[in-house]
């Protein structure tokens, strides 16, 4: 063992380091521009983080910018909108993760108790189609089925019971409703692919015998299924508390007008707003960054539960 | 041994059977009624006539899409944002996902890391703005091409199957035979790693066609736009050109007809490449998303 031991190490002298990095240079040439993407792309940017506590002018340059410590963090807590980004932020994610959570495992869990090949390949593809729409044709059909001269719904409404059409798009109390369904409509199909392939992995041999002792389809998808999959969905579910914090800039800004602002307005269009259209660089910067934090933190925090519970964890 | 569906299963299967049917035409009727209003008269549209079935049979909208040249600028540049995004994307991806499957690379643990931290971490929007600026280049083909070049979660999916289906022997031998790693890689890895060069192809592929982000945030030169820009002017802002005065407030008003007529018609033209490609490689996409399930 100890002899062992002395071999390896005496493996990794500098000289056979070095011998062992030029004979497999070839290796280091296939990772270069992955690594040269990310020191470019991401660790710079990281780096370039610190003008959240600087106060940054491009022609003096990152680090010739005076500091200013957490002068732009401060500004942001106690400016006007901070109460208004955070609420905003986090209800629409609470929201979303209450009714869009769930739908794929649901999904999933029905999918699962199709026998009929045929159908159950047709009622997948086209429950996985919206997944490849892109952002700008969503809310194109959104604004157009909702829209109060001419869409869908509105007509629908008005045939029905006869009430005059409404302007959904500009009411703020539904903003995060349209919000959340139409996510729901477009990535719960594909959400539910993950369980799908968990499903799959169930031992038969628990059906068989929970069959031979009685139990019925229902009570087997609820105490062999459901726990079969228990994993994955923790481990989903630890991924989706990471993103807590933030919205996907994308769909919501195709989607804000100045009529439902006070509900649609995030942290990441805020960003956006002062830090590209009024070029405040740094202040921006430091949203931006407490914005990260924020999700890291929770990420370690439903990792760490997660963990001390016995589920399953991410790292 | 097949067991008889007792009542109980029976009410269950037809429940199922029932919900699950309802949710198929949940996320079927929208898609279907964007391409029954894209082939009716605008009129019986704009009026709310369009419900189950096409009206007053009509291709004005796809006439005036073909005849509208912006609409063109934009297909040809996400073809090529598209297509070399996409190749730069797997090239990138591929090499060092192999690269990292191999013990003899020194640092691999080291640089797993440097690349999974990015997945939970980053500097943001701003930060990520100015570094394009420092580059030189904003406004350029550059911006799009290489932001996105590739992502933590494809190189690690990339890496879990060359890794764990290819076998090791073969390459072994290879090595025997004299090999080098660049044969190796390019002989015997790459052809063997076809259905991931499949997933991987259409997961940027369908990414780069659909982007409107980065294309938003960095041109602003509008020879340089792609097919989202333009559909985001059209579709969500209603308007065909950025420029309007209220002099031709008429004008703009024809406009605004025009892009009403088209709208349909664009989103079929706009994701049809898509929707074409996509049942034939269904099962592509579900393996590529099981693959990353197996590895979080």
């Amino acid at each position: 063992m100890a002899a062992q031991l002395n071999v390896q190490r005496r493996k990794r002298t500098p000289a056979q380091l070095g011998k062992k990095i030029i004979l497999h240079w070839q290796l280091y040439v296939l990772i270069a521009p992955a690594l040269i993407y990310y020191a470019l792309f991401h660790y710079w940017p990281i780096y370039g983080l610190q003008i959240a506590f600087r106060n940054f002018v491009p022609t003096l340059g990152i680090t010739g910018s005076k500091w200013v410590g957490l002068m732009h963090l401060k500004r942001f807590f106690n400016s006007y909108y901070f109460g208004m980004l955070v609420r905003n932020t986090f209800v629409i994610n609470l929201y979303s993760l209450a009714v869009g959570f769930p739908v794929p495992i649901l999904l999933a869990l029905m999918i699962n108790e199709v026998e009929r090949s045929g159908y159950k390949r047709l009622v997948q593809t086209v429950l996985y189609a919206p997944h490849f729409i892109s952002t700008v044709v969503l809310c194109g059909m959104i604004c157009s089925f909702l829209s109060p001269s001419n869409g869908l719904i509105n007509m629908i409404i008005k045939g029905f019971t006869g009430r005059e059409p409404v302007n959904y798009l500009g009411n703020p109390r539904i903003f995060k409703t349209i919000y959340v369904l139409s996510g729901v409509w477009q990535s719960s199909g594909w959400g539910a692919i993950v369980y799908i392939a968990a499903l799959a992995g169930i031992d038969p041999e628990l059906h068989e015998a929970a069959t031979i002792d009685g139990a019925n389809r229902l009570q087997r998808m609820l105490h062999i299924n459901l726990p079969g999959i228990m994993p994955t969905i923790t481990i989903m579910f630890i991924l989706r508390m990471g993103s807590m914090m933030s919205v996907g800039f994308e769909k919501i800004f195709l989607l804000q007008n100045s009529l439902n602002m006070e509900a649609s307005d995030v942290i990441s269009t805020y960003v956006y707003r002062i830090g590209l259209q009024n070029a405040q660089y740094s202040f921006s910067a430091a949203v931006g960054l407490f914005n990260s934090v924020i999700n890291f933190a929770l990420l370690l925090v439903f990792n760490t539960i997660s963990k001390a519970v016995g589920q399953s964890r991410l790292f | 041994m097949k067991i008889k569906n007792t009542a109980v299963d029976r009410a269950f299967i037809a429940v199922n059977y029932t919900l699950l049917t309802l949710c198929f035409l949940l996320v079927l009727y929208p898609l279907y009624y964007v391409v029954c209003a894209s082939v009716s008269d605008p009129v019986e549209v704009n009026l709310g006539h369009v419900f189950l079935y096409p009206r007053g049979f009509s291709m004005e909208g796809y006439h005036k899409v073909f005849a509208y040249q912006p609409v063109w600028i934009g297909y040809r540049n996400t073809i090529f944002y598209t297509v070399v995004g996409t190749a730069i994307s797997l090239a990138v991806t591929l090499s060092c996902a192999y690269a990292l499957t191999r013990k003899e690379l020194l640092g691999r643990g080291f640089f797993m890391m440097v690349i999974t931290i990015t997945m939970f971490f980053g500097g943001g929007l701003i930060p990520t703005y100015l570094v394009v600026r420092e580059m030189h280049m904003i406004n350029t083909v550059w911006a799009i091409l290489l932001l996105g070049a590739t992502s933590a979660h494809n190189i690690i999916v990339t890496r879990t199957f060359m890794g764990s289906s290819i076998p090791g022997e073969i390459q072994e031998s290879a090595m025997i035979d004299g090999a080098t790693d660049f044969g190796i890689f390019f002989r015997i890895v790459l052809p063997l790693s076809m259905p991931i060069i499949a997933v991987m192809t259409l997961f940027f592929g369908v990414g780069r066609w659909n982007s409107y982000f980065n294309e938003l945030i960095y041109l602003n030169d509008s020879k340089l736009y792609s097919l989202q820009l333009y559909l985001r002017e059209i579709l969500v802002r209603n308007q065909i050109s950025e420029i309007m005065s209220a002099e031709d407030a008429e004008a703009a008003a024809e406009q605004a007809r025009v892009a009403e007529i088209m709208k349909f018609s664009l989103i079929i033209v706009s994701t049809v490449p898509i929707m074409c490609v996509y049942p034939f490689l269904q099962k592509f996409f579900i393996k590529g998303v099981m693959l990353g399930a197996v590895k979080g």
